[in-house]
This record gives structure tokens, sequence and C-alpha cells, in this order.
């Protein structure tokens, strides 16, 4: 199994799709309920497999473009089949997913193996009937984006029109119509004229769930900027500005390495926004651009071991964020497979583990504490004895409903509430 | 291991004895930390022997640190001690364009060899790196491309030194065989322009080279005038935008 570099529900939960660094998706299915089996509410099994992009070699860089999935993005569902969207660092290609159960019998012209029958042997028309088959599942690719980025693609970001998705690399956002892949329009560019000014760039980029002319995208430096698309085509000068003012009793050489935006999710309610930066993740109300809401602390204890996080490149580790349905919790992972969610009106926070020493299947997890002070207390775990191997980089929740999926390297976890 | 970098200690009257002397103190250790994590930078941007492109938003934040300690041992006067004077200036503008390193020291000012062209020349099949003939009979043919887009390149790079490059360049097209200007012209009446703008030719900056590219290189010798590292860059970028042409028509 490979490293998984994206999780994501569909818009009902009913669907969870994962791609990794070899360029596969996998979706899992929830299995319906069945009074029968009252245990296997909440299980996901494997629905569909497909390799969704190939490794690539650019002739004129002699570049290598990896086949490593970035991002999954479902379309809300239409019809019978599934669509989503999936990009590596170049290329984003829409997906149809269908299930197939019927087959026809009864062909004129060929046989039920496929192979023609011998004309003279045709003496009578019929019609052919549909037959029930086994549940196959389809995927195949119904459009490629191509040729749009220059640098790497971070993030992709269906709007609520499902018409349209913008796509964000390093430096350009581009503004793409579903049906039309021949074109694009730029609606981001902070390419400065002189590569050698650059010292910011895109690193993440989401449109408003509800106002279709509205998106975000954050920066390395730790901003969030707010773009009308009505108000130009190009959207380089920002609505809203949001920043935190440094804290300068703080301030050192990593400063801006840490306050570098990885994540940035609009809340269902769009009311606010959730930024995820190194050591942290905020609470950001639109209205209020000068400071977040809210702040909570996600791995303090590693604000001392910075330079060692810097020379281990860790320091560049982009974490996700995520909302639960209700936006009433926030979830985001930490390293040694730990992942922490926070409930913003309880005012309460968990750690947790996934692992498979320390979960069996229905066992509750059991909260887990890093050692800060000199004593470690039995349970806890020292700083210091932290993998930093194990990173939680890709959560995702359910929907609606308390199912968290939580990715460990090639792993994937699937916790849900216990109900009793 | 290091902890992070301390806050400089301010040496006014206010601070009280204790506090100056621990300060006096804390200045070697700062200036070794600092130094150590200025070249454990150096060493970070300087990895370019990969298949891959390197992550941009890591290069920029490295190169931003790197420029950040800097501008602070600038400040301290330390800078000039520690690094000659002739790099430091030059070595920030090559780090700060996230630009491909192992290029930097080779490749530049001599421009004997544009290292894209191996890639683009449709009967070189393998990967390895070009022969330099080859290489050569392919930049030939793009002379007057070249010409044509220098207004735009010119532009791009309003700086003093680039007419010594410039001026290498025009020597090595001089030497090589000129293929008949009209095949060339006919060449670009087909291709639509519009869609290689600066942005195109300025992509060439930002990626990353091959090791078989750095390897080529290697035989043309010379030391490397850094102060015109970066409009070496962009010629050669330039370059890139044409041989970009040729391949696409």
């Amino acid at each position: 199994a490979d490293i998984i570099s994206t999780v994501e529900f569909n818009y009902t939960g009913d669907l969870l799709a994962t791609g990794d660094k070899g360029g596969r998706v996998v979706i899992f299915q929830r299995e319906q309920e069945a009074k029968s089996r009252p245990l296997s509410r909440g299980e996901y099994n494997v629905y569909s497999t497909f390799q969704s992009h190939e490794p690539e070699f650019d002739y004129l860089k002699s570049l290598e473009i990896e086949e490593k999935i970035n991002k999954i993005r479902w379309l809300p569902q239409q019809n019978a089949a599934h669509f989503l969207l999936s990009t590596n660092d170049k290329t984003i290609k829409l997906w149809k997913i269908s299930e197939r159960d019927k087959r026809a019998e009864g062909y004129n012209l060929k046989d039920e193996d496929g192979r023609l029958r011998e004309p003279f042997r045709v003496t009578e028309l019929r019609v052919p009937t549909l037959k029930p088959m086994d549940l196959m599942v389809e995927a195949s690719p119904r459009r490629t984006f191509a040729n749009a980025h220059t640098y790497h693609i971070n993030s992709i970001s269906v709007n609520s029109d499902y018409a349209t998705y913008l796509s964000a690399d390093d430096l350009r956002i581009n503004l793409w119509h579903l049906e039309v892949t021949n074109r694009s329009f730029n609606i981001v560019d902070i390419k400065p004229a002189n590569m050698e000014e650059l010292t910011e760039v895109i690193t993440a980029a989401e449109f408003h769930p509800h106002h279709c002319n509205t998106f975000v995208y954050s920066s390395s430096k730790g901003t969030i900027r707010l773009c009308d698309m009505r108000s130009s085509a190009l959207c380089d000068q920002h609505s809203k500005f949001f920043e935190e003012p440094e804290d300068p009793s703080s301030r050192s050489f990593f400063s801006e390495i840490i306050s570098s935006i990885s994540d940035v999710k609009f809340s269902h309610s769009g009311r606010y926004m959730m930024t995820r930066d190194y050591l942290s993740v905020k609470v950001w109300d639109l209205n209020m651009e000068n400071r977040p809401v809210e702040t909570y602390q996600v791995h303090e204890y590693l604000r001392s071991k910075l330079c060692s996080l810097y020379e281990n490149d860790c320091i560049f580790d982009k974490f996700e964020c995520c909302w639960n349905g209700s936006d009433s919790t926030i979830m985001t992972g930490s390293y040694n497979n730990f992942f922490r969610t926070f409930e913003r009106e309880a005012h309460r926070d968990i750690t947790l583990e996934a692992s498979r020493e320390s979960s069996k299947p229905r066992a509750i997890l059991k909260p887990r504490k890093v050692c800060t002070t000199g004593k470690r207390k039995k349970d806890e775990i020292a700083v210091d004895s932290l993998d930093f191997n194990k990173k939680i980089l890709h959560t995702a929740w359910h929907p609606t409903e308390n199912i968290i999926a939580v990715a460990a390297t090639n792993n994937l976890y699937l916790f849900q509430e216990k109900v009793n | 291991m290091f902890v992070r970098g301390l806050k400089r200690k301010c040496f006014d009257g206010e601070e009280d004895i204790e506090g100056t002397l621990a300060g006096i103190k804390a200045i070697p250790s700062y200036n070794l930390q600092r130094q150590s994590l200025l070249d454990m930078s150096l060493v970070k941007l300087q990895l370019c022997h990969m298949l891959v492109e390197p992550n941009l938003c890591r290069s920029v934040l490295i190169a931003n640190t790197v420029r950040q300690i800097q501008e602070e041992m600038t400040q301290d006067g330390t800078w000039q001690m520690i690094n000659t004077p002739s790099t430091g200036q030059a070595s920030l503008d090559r780090l700060v364009s996230t630009d491909i390193l192992c290029r930097s020291s080779r490749d530049q000012a001599e421009g004997k060899h544009v290292p894209a062209y191996g890639t683009f020349n449709k009967d070189f099949e393998s990967d390895q790196p070009p022969d330099s003939s080859e290489t050569m009979s392919t930049a030939s043919s793009v002379q007057t491309p070249r010409n044509l887009q220098s207004n735009v390149w010119e532009m791009e790079n309003p700086q003093e030194n680039k007419g010594n490059f410039q001026k290498s360049l025009d020597q090595i097209f001089e030497t090589l065989e000129n293929k008949s200007p009209n095949s060339v012209e006919d060449l670009f009446s087909e291709v639509d322009n519009s869609y290689y703008d600066l942005d195109t030719m300025l992509t060439g900056m930002m990626s990353n080279t091959k090791m078989g590219h750095c390897d080529s290189l290697e035989t043309f010798s010379s030391p490397t005038n850094t102060a015109s590292n970066s409009n070496c860059k962009s010629d050669l970028n330039d370059l890139d935008h044409i041989v970009e042409i040729l391949v696409e028509s």
C-alpha cells in the first residue's frame, strides 16, 4: 500500500475517497444499515480502485512529474453516477464512477461471449434482454484539465455553482468550467516580474461554500486573502486581508516558516474559516481581518525544537485541518500518529492516536498526552520520544455524523462515535 | 541540538550588569547558532540533484530565512567578517531565486552550453547528457529567434552585467554553423507565439535541471562571475523558451 496523500468524504458521507503517492484512488463505500447486523453500521468497504494519474516526464525541463494525488474533491451527485476531481502537481482529472449491475443478453449479431455469429445462423430476430449481473463499479476519466499550471498544484475547490472550480499552484489560481478543458481563466497571479523578488507563495485556496463569487487563498507568510470575482477579472487586489500581528516576544528565525499556512477551510456555515500553520489552528471570523477569533495550540511543545525540525525538514510538513458537520469541532493531525480534536464551545480538546497497537476494532480510543515538563507521568510520552516520521497530515470528517477518517502514512483509520 | 534562535539582547544602559554580562556571554553562541543555521539553510537550498522539481514553498521559506540572517548579520557588521564581500550579495541573489542551484556556479557567464537543448533534439532518444557537437548544432538554428526575443529579455533584466554574458553568447553563436535563416522563419510563422509570453520564458528559471545537465556543463570550465548569475539564468531561460517554440512547431 502506498502513502496516502489525500482523504475526502463526498457530500453525503456515503463515499470516502483516498488518493495515494502512486497515483491511485481508492473509494470506500459505507455499508447500508441492516437490522440483522447492527454492528456493521458505519463500516466502509472498498468500492472502487483505479489509477488516476501516471508518472510523467517533462521533456522540456527534464523533470519527473509525480503521479502523487495532491487533492480529491467530490462533485455533488446529480444522477446515479458519482463524479470527483483528482489532481497531481500538474493535471486535474474528472472521473466518473458508475455502477453496472445489468448486462444485455440475446444479441442478434454476436454470441454471448462476443464472437460474431455466422450470418446464416441468424434465422430469427430477437430483442436483447437485460439480465442482472454481479455489481461492477467502473471508473472512467471524463475530462482532463492539463497544461494550465507551471508550478505545483496544491488545491482544487469546487464552486457552489457546481459548474466551475478553481485550481491553485504556488503562484497562480485558475478558474475552470467543468465542461471545458481547453481553456481556463487566471484569476490570481502573484508571480513577480523578476523571480528573484519572490518571497511569498500561495499555499491553499478554497471557494466560499455559499457565495460563488468569493474565494480565499493563504500564503507562506501567514496571510489569507479573500477575493471577490465580481470586482475584477484578475483578483490580484484582495477584498479582505487577514493577518494576525506578530508577537514580537516570540520572534525567531523560524517565525516566518511556522507562520506559513498549510491549509485553509471554510466552515460549513460560511461564516468562519480555519487556517492551519505549523504549531496552531486558527479560526477566523470573515468579518474581522485583524486577528483570528480562536487559536488552538496543536503541539506547542515543539516550539523549543524548531531548529531540529528545520534540520530534518519536518518544519515544512503541511498539515490539513477539517470541521465537523455542525462546525462545533475542528480536527487536525500531529506527529507520532497523534491527531487532535478541539471542541470550540465546550473548550475541550483531546489527543488521540491512530495506530494498530493502540486501537483494536470497536475499542474505545484512549486519550494521549505528551509530557511537556520534566516529570513524565505514566502513559505520557516525552517529546523526544515522539516519532516524527509518523505524521498525520490528512484527516476528514463525515459531513453529518461523527465519523472521522485519519490517514497515517499508508494506513487509513476510520473512527466513529460510540453509539450505545 | 539547537534550540530556536535566541533573541538578541539589547545593550543599552538600562540593562543591569548581570544581564549585560549574560548578554555578552550569549553573543558568541548566538552568532555560532546563527551561522550554523545559515550554513544549514544554504545546504538545503543546494539540493538540486533531484529528478523531481523541488518544492517552491520550501525553497522560498528557506531563502527568506537566509535573507533574514544575512540582513541581521549585515547590521551586526559580522557579515563582512565571515563572508567575502564579493560573494555576499551575489550568493543572496543566487539563493533568492529558487533557480537551478547546481547551475549557478557552472553554467552562466560562459554560456557555452545551453543545457536544455540536448533534450529538445528530436533525434536524441536517451536521457543522457548530449555530446557537445549535437548541442551546438541545435543551438545554431536558434540564432535568429534569439535576436527576435532579445528585446523582451532586455526588458526583464536591465542589469549592467548582462553585456558580458551577451557577448560570450554572441561569440558562441558566431562560431556555430549557420543554418539558413529562412527555414527558421518558416518554423516561426507556423507557431502561435501568443502562448509563449513572458511567463513561459521565465518558467525556465523555476525549473530544476537534472544531473545530466550539470554533468555536461562540467566540461566547460571557468569560474563564475557571480555578479552576473541572475542575468545568465535569464539568458538561458530565454533560450529555453526559444527551443520550446522549436519543439512545438
